[in-house]
């Protein structure tokens, strides 16, 4: 119906925000990156059309598919969509200095290429703020000490869909001990057949159910570690 | 067409599938990381054991160690070659067990999903998830299976490729789908959703139902939510022992052989032919839901309070269906073209 079409740039900016989060639930990529591009023409930082228009987006995609409203494919079409504006703001925020939330090293464990879950958690990390390094499948030990290192990353996620790999978490954790540097991360776990028990037994920080409780944990522990060291 | 299965579907009420595959193979020495599949090869004797575990226990149909044996999942492993090679032997095993029983036992070739996501939102094609399915049912065929069982999928896109892929290798098939997230699949597919996909496929299977998942309380909601369609075609129930717990490096699953005769005996009566376990079930649960589906009398469809009360709450308060089907999603503000 033309009635009901939407003209991105007549919307005041307190409207074009809403809109955009209706966007972003609805995984519509151009019209994302019309509106990052609208806010950033009208003056907005980089900053505050990531939070303001994405991430408060993404955190109603988040909070739906927590509560079984939204489903996988319903938030990779979302997060595509932020990634769309995420394209646009990077080169600003790195321009203009924006303050970052924190890093993340993820990756699914030895044997596992179950990585939808891992991909999700990754998404919605960037779109909270979080530089986020993607090791992708199938990681040994060696792969992710290696990229705690390079990295030196906050926060160390890991993922595992099948019960015959979650235990690899363990193996990674322990290593990790061995070599003193255990305390030096977050340790984050999840995927489908893991459990809070589970994550406590082989010594995680915190299980994750799903990518939106992954950035709300992600955001709660970086900021209590930043309070320890400034204490 | 008749095969192993339909021939013992035709003739009883209910049949025993097997438990756990990966559970029983840690507990052999199976390492975190490790491809099962490679000990069709390697160690046979420990998956002899594995099968006969479930034999012993009673099992009418058991599955194959063969359930990440497609080109995707082996790639990891740099063994995208041998997916001929571990799927027959695999079979060619179930075979030789199921042949000395001296029952009727139906081997079942077990396919897993590629853990890829199909376009638009992923990479997979329809032709290509077909050609992998179909390369790992001829391994089994060869390996004398005598039905494939496709489990653990999500996507209905992947559950119709494999359907594509039994008919091309001239197979009959069996197919579970995994309710995990607040009791749809991680795609969203509701119980409902999955009558009406196996219904519409050119080549049904003979038996459909639900896997794993989270416990038995939400496998047996998905139960009661196929059986309010009123398919005429058999379900399967195969839930997980309980939930994993870590325990002294192993995972260990909370469910009793107590807890899991309870919930054979729930689904059995919730109109469920085939049942078994998943995770965690190993062969004393077997043992424990045989005799219970032998020794105690049918009894009317539980209601969700029965299951509750019997086996524990639910992960969420709706699965998506009945009357919670059409509930509204997020007010919008406008609508797009």
């Amino acid at each position: 119906m033309s009635d009901d079409e939407i003209i991105l740039s007549d919307l005041s900016d307190d409207e074009l925000v809403l809109q955009m989060h209706d966007d972003l639930y609805d995984g519509l990529k151009e019209e994302i990156q019309e509106g990052v591009n609208l806010l950033i023409a009208r003056g907005w930082t980089p900053y505050d059309t990531l939070t303001k228009a994405l991430v408060a987006g993404m955190t109603i995609v988040g909070a739906d598919f927590r509560d079984g409203i939204l489903f996988v494919p319903e938030v990779l079409l979302a997060a595509n969509a932020m990634k769309g504006g995420m394209a646009i703001l990077k080169p600003l925020l790195i321009a203009t200095g924006a303050p970052r939330m924190g890093k993340m090293v993820i990756g699914t464990v030895k044997g596992d290429i179950h990585d939808i879950g891992k991909n999700l958690v990754g998404m919605m990390m960037e779109g909270a703020g979080f530089e986020v390094r993607d090791l992708g499948i199938n990681n040994s030990v060696e792969k992710y000490l290696e990229a705690l290192e390079a990295e030196q990353p906050d926060i160390l996620g890991m993922s595992a869909l099948l019960t015959t790999t979650m235990p690899y978490m363990k193996v990674v954790i322990d290593t990790l001990k061995e070599k003193g540097m255990r305390e030096d991360y977050i340790v984050l776990v999840g995927g489908a057949p893991l459990n809070e028990e589970f994550s406590k037994a082989i010594g995680a920080d915190a299980y994750c159910r799903d990518a939106a409780v992954a950035v709300e944990t992600a955001k709660a522990m970086v900021a209590r570690k930043h309070n320890q060291m400034n204490a | 067409m008749t095969n192993a299965l339909s021939k013992l579907l035709a003739t009883r009420d209910w049949l025993l599938a097997d438990g756990a595959t990966g559970t029983n193979l840690f507990n052999m020495g199976l390492e975190a990381g490790e491809p099962p599949e490679f000990w069709n090869v390697d160690r046979p004797d420990n998956i002899r054991t594995l099968y006969k575990g479930a034999v012993e226990a009673g099992s009418d149909i058991f599955l194959t160690n063969t359930f990440g044996g497609n080109a995707s999942r082996l790639k990891l492993h740099q063994a995208q070659g041998r997916v001929h090679e571990l799927n027959r032997v695999g079979a060619s095993i179930a075979r030789e067990i199921a042949d000395a029983s001296g029952r009727q036992i139906v081997v079942a070739g077990s396919v897993g999903p590629t853990g890829e996501i199909f376009e638009p939102l992923g990479t997979l094609t329809h032709s290509a998830a077909v050609e992998m399915f179909h390369e790992q049912a001829e391994g089994l065929k060869a390996g004398g299976a005598d039905i494939l069982w496709v489990e653990t999928i999500s996507a209905p896109e992947e559950y119709r490729a494999a359907a594509e892929a039994a008919k091309l290798a001239g197979m009959a098939w069996c197919g579970t789908m995994s309710f995990d997230t607040a009791g749809r699949t991680m795609m969203g597919t509701t119980s409902a959703d999955m009558v009406t996909m196996v219904e519409k496929l050119d080549h049904p299977p003979l038996a459909f139902g639900a896997n794993c998942g989270v416990g038995a309380s939400d496998l047996l909601r998905t139960m009661l939510g196929f059986a309010a369609q009123g398919s005429a075609i058999p379900l399967i129930a195969k839930g997980n022992a309980g939930i994993p717990k870590y325990h002294d490096g192993h995972i260990h699953y909370d469910g009793t052989p107590t807890l899991m005769a309870e919930y054979a005996v729930l689904a059995r009566d919730a109109g469920v032919r085939i049942i078994g376990g998943c995770c965690g079930t190993m062969p004393d649960h077997l043992r424990a839901m045989r005799a219970a589906l032998e020794s105690r009398p049918t009894g009317p469809r539980p209601s969700l309070e029965t299951i509750s009360t019997a086996l524990g709450g639910f992960s969420s308060t709706s699965d998506g269906t009945g009357d919670d089907a059409n509930a509204p999603k997020r007010e919008r503000r406008g609508k797009r073209g």
